[in-house]
């Protein structure tokens, strides 16, 4: 039965490799995916996701599937596709969700369009989907990167991320934080993406960011146990999306997401902070 | 030590949206120390006044001058404007009162902690302090966020509508806080809807309607001529209005 967890990360390097990227995604993302559903962002995340792709698919026309390029061209698409929408949103009637929606479809049917240009459909299927299962030492090494980047800004920016979300204007009233604290994080959400984006594709790397998050919140009310439980759970659906895609023969990155779905719905309908059950049979009430 | 005898400072001030003013040419000085309200109908540009004096909102045309730096105003917006699904204690909401001092990094010491069970006590809610702040009633709330304007310790004080919607107990006990930081000399500005209280309480009142239409002493200023004019304010905007000359040399 423990050959059945142990063997194929024992066995076979391209697994460790695997564990290695689904543990750096969970530790970055994770954190980042909590202050998105706190900020009431979650879908911000998704349309981010979306927003990448057309960088990422003019660096595959220029260089193949070459990692720097790839990832310099997500992440330019991500910050400017992020500032656009900021800045429609903030000089014109048009509030940010809509802008971004307009900015994200009109990148997804770009960069596929790009993609399409070039390759093949292989091709297009490894940019949408990723390809967790060939991790090299460079997209690990990013990866990596990426999360120790992301677990320290976001440990310098704690307090003013949560004053922005719960009292912007008190934020504003005590320190000029805000605003740069806004773009840092949205610089976040991009780079996590990208690292996302190697291993599980642009259309699935916002699930290891938002699907962790949004079981959490059903498990604790307070933010720091929010963003542990996030991470652990983000990890154990790695591991058991990986077996799965092991012993079954399934595509790795859909089986991650599709585990961390499960925990979601599990959270959903047992966790202890409003989960369904909960609500329906509450217990008798309290004298006071 | 001397004092300076002006807190705020209004330079033909116009604040507003767009190009609409809703405070529109305001002008003169409240004084160090002063207890005032400033009441006006709705839509008259009260809240919009306080935005323009903690720097949230920039003045269209003229200048808000302020003694200090605006992070020595303490400023409690109107309680709409906070997220009260956000997942956080009534110890965390009030010790956000310390940014000033703690800033980004600082660590909150023996000696903030007893200042923060000192503002939770004075606003009665010592027992709340690991509540979640989504659990709390509207009172509750608002004397959570007295006890971090407590804490913040600041020269100046804004209040936009401290006591709506809350019951006439804690009125009367945040309102022993705002007699109390009169007496230690702190400038209060409060924006109220109860004239009653205004007349019982504040000595200074500003009356507006998008214009200034009084300010000086609460009787004088909410007599009822004054109340009349203010009354009678056009709240939708003239979709036919004319570039403002009033500044121009």
């Amino acid at each position: 039965m423990l050959d059945l967890f142990l063997t194929p990360f024992s066995e076979f390097e391209f697994m460790q490799r695997a564990l290695v990227g689904v543990i750096a995604i969970a530790l970055g993302g994770g954190p980042v995916g909590v202050f998105l559903m706190l900020r009431r962002m979650s879908l911000t995340g998704d349309a981010m996701a979306h927003a990448i792709l057309p960088g990422a698919a003019v660096g595959y026309l220029l260089a193949g599937l070459s990692l720097p390029a790839m990832t310099f061209g997500g992440l330019a698409a991500g910050v400017i596709v992020a500032m656009a929408a900021g800045l429609v949103s903030r000089f014109t009637a048009l509030k940010e969700d809509a802008s971004l929606a307009a900015f994200y479809l009109l990148s997804l049917a770009l960069g596929v369009t790009i993609v399409s240009l070039r390759g093949s459909n292989v091709d297009l299927l490894h940019v949408l989907f990723g390809t967790v299962l060939a991790l090299d030492d460079n997209t690990m090494l990013l990866l990596a990167s990426i999360s120790t980047l992301t677990v320290l800004a976001l440990a310098v920016l704690y307090r003013p991320l949560v004053l922005e979300c719960v009292d912007p204007i008190f934020l504003r009233s005590v320190s000029g934080a805000g605003t740069p604290t806004h773009l840092i994080f949205l610089g976040l959400v991009v780079m996590n993406l990208v690292g996302g984006f190697h291993a599980l594709g642009t259309l699935l790397a916002v699930g290891m960011m938002m699907l962790p998050a949004t079981a959490a919140r059903f498990w604790t009310s307070d933010i720091t146990m929010m963003m542990i439980v996030s991470i652990i759970i983000g990890i154990v659906s790695g591991i058991a999306g990986l077996l799965l895609s092991f012993h079954l023969e399934l595509p790795a990155g859909p089986a991650i997401i599709l585990s961390a779905g499960i925990v979601y719905v599990a959270s959903l309908l047992i966790g202890r902070e409003g989960g369904v059950l909960w609500l329906a049979w509450p217990g008798k009430h309290l004298e006071a | 030590m001397h004092k300076p005898s002006t807190a705020i400072r209004f330079d033909e001030v116009t604040l507003g949206y767009g190009r609409r003013p809703a405070v529109h040419h305001l002008h003169g000085e409240i004084p160090s120390g002063s207890l005032i309200a400033v009441v006006g109908p709705n839509g008259a540009g009260k809240s919009t006044l306080l935005k323009g004096i903690v720097g949230t909102l920039k003045p269209l045309e003229g200048r808000i001058r302020l003694d200090g730096p605006s992070s020595e105003i303490a400023y409690l917006p109107q309680a709409a404007e906070i997220d009260r699904s956000f997942p956080l204690s009534v110890y965390d909401l009030v010790a956000m009162g310390l940014w000033s001092r703690s800033g980004l990094f600082g660590g909150i010491s023996a000696k903030d902690r007893t200042r923060i069970e000192e503002a939770l006590s004075a606003v009665g809610l010592i027992g709340f302090e690991r509540r979640p702040i989504s659990t709390l009633s509207g009172g509750q709330m608002q004397r959570a966020l007295f006890a971090r304007l407590l804490l913040q310790n600041a020269p100046v004080i804004l209040l936009d509508e401290p006591f709506t919607a809350i019951d006439a107990k804690t009125t009367a006990d945040l309102l022993d806080l705002v007699r109390r930081w009169h007496t230690e000399a702190r400038t209060v500005v409060a924006v109220l809807h109860d004239l009653d209280m205004v007349k019982r309480v504040f000595p200074k009142t500003l009356l507006i309607a998008r214009e200034p239409v009084a300010w000086g002493e609460t009787l004088d200023v909410l007599s009822a001529d004054n109340l009349l004019k203010a009354r009678r304010m056009v709240e939708a905007h003239d979709p036919h209005a004319h570039v403002c000359q009033r500044g121009a040399a």
